[in-house]
């Protein structure tokens, strides 16, 4: 019996999840332009808080790691299992950097008593309550989303060991990256917003 | 693997060298970045950023995402969405400027 299969319709399958996530992220975002219209000068005083030097890295981090999830996608079709593998590990430990940084900067914040419900939030001015409330939920969310992908691409990693995934039939490798390249694009619009803007 | 001949998508290889071009291009973009919003241009400060962004946007997906080697309908369906979250954004701002 012939296998089943419809890549593309995989396909479109995760782009219609990745439009909702889309949609998702940007309600957050037009919130964030409201607040910001509403309130720029408190916005600007509290983006200072944030270390531009752990978001600029972390962009870094998260292009790299695209990169080189697309290039597994590369190596799978020429079959070259080894450097697909390798990849997909880049990209894997890639992600955990990204954690890792993130851990110390909301670490950092938690320490400075800047957290969502802390005694010191409550009593600075309501722009800047908005924007770390923001800031959080944001970030706390796309963090959730590096999470799933790590978990996603793990999937993928033993798939392509075991040889489930091959240069024949590798639609969830792409849709994995697909998810990753989301987390990324996501990303490249959070980093300037809260970091940068000041 | 009947339906290969409609998957123009599945025969294309996007070379190492190409998504390497890519990475260094959106590194370099990344860079400007963090040095257009480190000069104080005001309100153009925060256009420069977000044109920057959606240019990076653009490329991640372009290549990462295989825009370009997809189905047409895939950049119809994206091209929908951007629209209906422009679309989202204008409404929602004229509510707010009119209120």
């Amino acid at each position: 019996m012939e296998e089943h299969r419809d890549d593309i319709g995989s396909r479109m399958g995760m782009w219609i999840f990745i439009f909702t996530e889309l949609l998702l992220f940007g309600g957050l975002f037009l919130v964030y332009a409201i607040y910001r219209a509403d309130y720029s000068a408190e916005f600007h005083t509290a983006a200072h808080e944030l270390n531009a030097f752990i978001g600029a890295l972390n962009t870094v981090i998260l292009l790299v790691s695209s990169a080189t999830v697309a290039m597994a996608i590369t190596a799978v079709q020429k079959e070259n299992k080894k450097l697909a593998l390798i990849l997909v590990a880049i990209t894997l430990l890639m992600a955990l950097f990204f954690l890792v940084n993130k851990y110390f900067e909301w670490g950092h914040k938690i320490h400075l008593g800047i957290y969502p419900g802390s005694e010191l939030l409550t009593k600075l001015e309501r722009g800047e309550l908005l924007f770390f409330g923001l800031y959080y939920f944001m970030t706390g969310l796309h963090g959730f989303h590096i999470v799933v992908g790590m978990i996603l691409l793990t999937v993928v990693f033993f798939k392509i060991k075991s040889g489930a995934i091959n240069a024949g039939s590798f639609v969830l490798l792409e849709n994995g990256g697909l998810y990753w390249h989301l987390v990324d694009l996501i990303w490249i619009f959070l980093f300037p917003l809260l970091y940068l803007l000041t | 693997m009947e339906n290969h001949e409609h998957e123009p998508h599945e025969n294309h290889i996007t070379s190492y060298t190409t998504l390497a071009k890519v990475l260094i291009g959106l590194l370099f973009l990344t860079f400007i970045t963090v040095a257009v919003t480190g000069i104080h241009l005001g309100p153009l400060t925060v256009a420069v950023a977000l044109i920057i962004a959606c240019v990076k946007g653009g490329i991640v997906l372009t290549w990462f995402m295989h825009l370009k080697f997809e189905l047409p309908v895939f950049r119809y369906m994206v091209l929908g969405v951007f629209l209906l979250f422009a679309l989202i954004i204008i409404v929602t701002f004229f509510d707010y400027a009119f209120r």
